[in-house]
């Protein structure tokens, strides 16, 4: 069954200042969630907070299969990933970068190549496999991190203003990249961006955050 | 100038010549210090990481020691193994005193400091990121810790390096503990000092161009390495 997460009342200040103020979602069915709002309005805050890279100061997130809770252990944090604004790209070639988190799990090297080269293909990277990671260019480098987010399979992708920094061509790359998963029926995706149109053309649920306070903006099926 | 002139003729027929006794002392050379380079390196990288990875008390002053430690004066590392491994002194009973495991021993402690604070600088200038990129994709604390330790590989290549470097040019502390015994604790630099001394300056002249050309071939491959990790980044 597919993973689902519950955020209740999330609450989270830095130096003093609110960021996120009882913010609440429940993210139950499969799909592409955006959250959306002006720059600085907490969406990375709330994505790093779900994705569990950041604890929040008050409220909770929890996840879900079948209706039973899911503890919050490594094995929940190999099935969820998060693709950062800033990949973190190992000084290593790029089909290295994407086998990264096949190797940690101890897949078998047979199934790492034929994983990582499908990856590749998805995200139109395969020409630049043998390519050290770090000369790729902004576009490309997060089509790299989705790709090594995709090769693991997750049951939820978080992405984190994938768009923000890269060309038109490459915008539109990642776009297309994301409709090929809603398509196949691939994770649940939630991702930020504060391109309202992106949002509009992505969403299956849009959801918006301003001053820290959390709605929901409709769904858009 | 001509005698100078001389002196290097003769050296460059030594090394040429295939010298035994020549040979025999840059091999014991490349043994002592590189075995010396070995236990520095692995006493200095888990410090290093331990020092990149985890908060704990007395950390701030180890890794001021450390590279208080860097700057070490070899006679004075020489001088304090001379005095635990002297007869009198509290190790006495290992008879170490005037072997080539004393010199190993004074080596190590000079490299040591480089190894571990050097290293330690590449992990802790790895950019943060890594960390998170490592752990957004599942990775364990330790494998997180790993890919770290790969990013920083190329500055921990240069730590060690740095740490031969130290090592292979080093002659107050190896004097003092080994004793400089022909055939037995006898090394280029110890060489070069006695042979100086006697006025041979042949031997001295041949040992000082070997000893010149592999701290090229150390910087040269220190360079190489830098440069690849350099590039890497830059790119």
């Amino acid at each position: 069954m597919r993973l689902g997460i519950e955020v209740s009342n999330i609450t989270k200040k830095y130096n003093g200042d609110p960021i996120l103020r009882n913010c609440s979602f429940s993210f139950k069915t499969p799909g592409v969630y955006i959250l959306t709002g002006p720059n600085g309005c907490g969406k990375s805050t709330f994505l790093r907070i779900s994705s569990l890279i950041e604890p929040p100061d008050s409220g909770m997130v929890s996840f879900f299969s079948d209706g039973n809770p899911v503890p919050a252990d490594l094995q929940l944090r190999r099935r969820i990933t998060l693709v950062l604004p800033k990949v973190g790209v190992f000084n290593t070639t790029v089909f290295k970068n994407i086998a990264y988190g096949l190797k940690i799990r101890g897949i078998h090297r047979r199934e790492v190549e034929e994983k990582v080269n499908r990856a590749l293909e998805f995200v139109r990277l395969s020409h630049k496999k043998d390519q050290n990671g770090l000369t790729l260019s902004s576009g490309e480098t997060q089509r790299l991190g989705i790709a090594r987010a995709l090769v693991i399979e997750p049951e939820i992708l978080f992405l984190d203003e994938p768009t923000a920094s890269v060309d038109q061509k490459n915008s539109l790359i990642i776009e297309e990249i994301i409709l090929t998963m809603k398509k196949e029926n691939g994770p649940t995706v939630i991702m930020t961006t504060h391109d309202q149109g992106q949002a509009k053309r992505l969403a299956d649920t849009l959801l918006v955050i301003r001053d820290g306070v959390l709605s929901a903006g409709g769904d858009q099926k | 100038m001509d005698s100078i002139i001389e002196s290097f003729s003769k050296a460059l027929s030594l090394i040429l010549s295939l010298n035994r006794e020549l040979w025999g002392i840059i091999l014991l050379s490349i043994e002592v210090s590189g075995t010396a380079l070995v236990a520095a390196t692995i006493l200095g990288l888990p410090v290093s990481a331990l020092l990149g990875f985890k908060k704990f008390p007395l950390r701030g002053m180890i890794i001021t020691a450390l590279n208080t430690f860097m700057g070490l004066p070899p006679v004075v590392v020489g001088l304090l193994i001379y005095l635990l491994l002297s007869r009198s002194g509290p190790l006495g009973f290992l008879a170490l005193l005037y072997t080539p495991t004393a010199m190993i021993i004074a080596q190590t402690i000079l490299a040591f400091p480089i190894v571990a604070s050097l290293s330690h600088s590449a992990i802790v200038s790895v950019d943060p990121i890594i960390r998170q990129a490592s752990m957004t994709l599942g990775a364990t604390p330790f494998q997180i810790s790993l890919a770290i330790i790969r990013e920083a590989r190329y500055g921990i290549i240069s730590a060690v390096i740095a740490g031969l470097g130290r090592v292979m040019a080093e002659v107050g502390a190896i004097l003092i503990v080994g004793g400089n015994i022909a055939g037995f604790t006898r090394v280029m630099t110890t060489t070069i000092a006695m042979e100086t001394d006697k006025g041979n300056f042949e031997l001295a002249l041949a040992l000082g161009i070997i000893l010149l050309m592999i701290s090229l071939l150390i910087n040269l491959a220190l360079y190489f390495i830098q440069k690849r990790g350099v590039e890497g980044v830059n790119r």
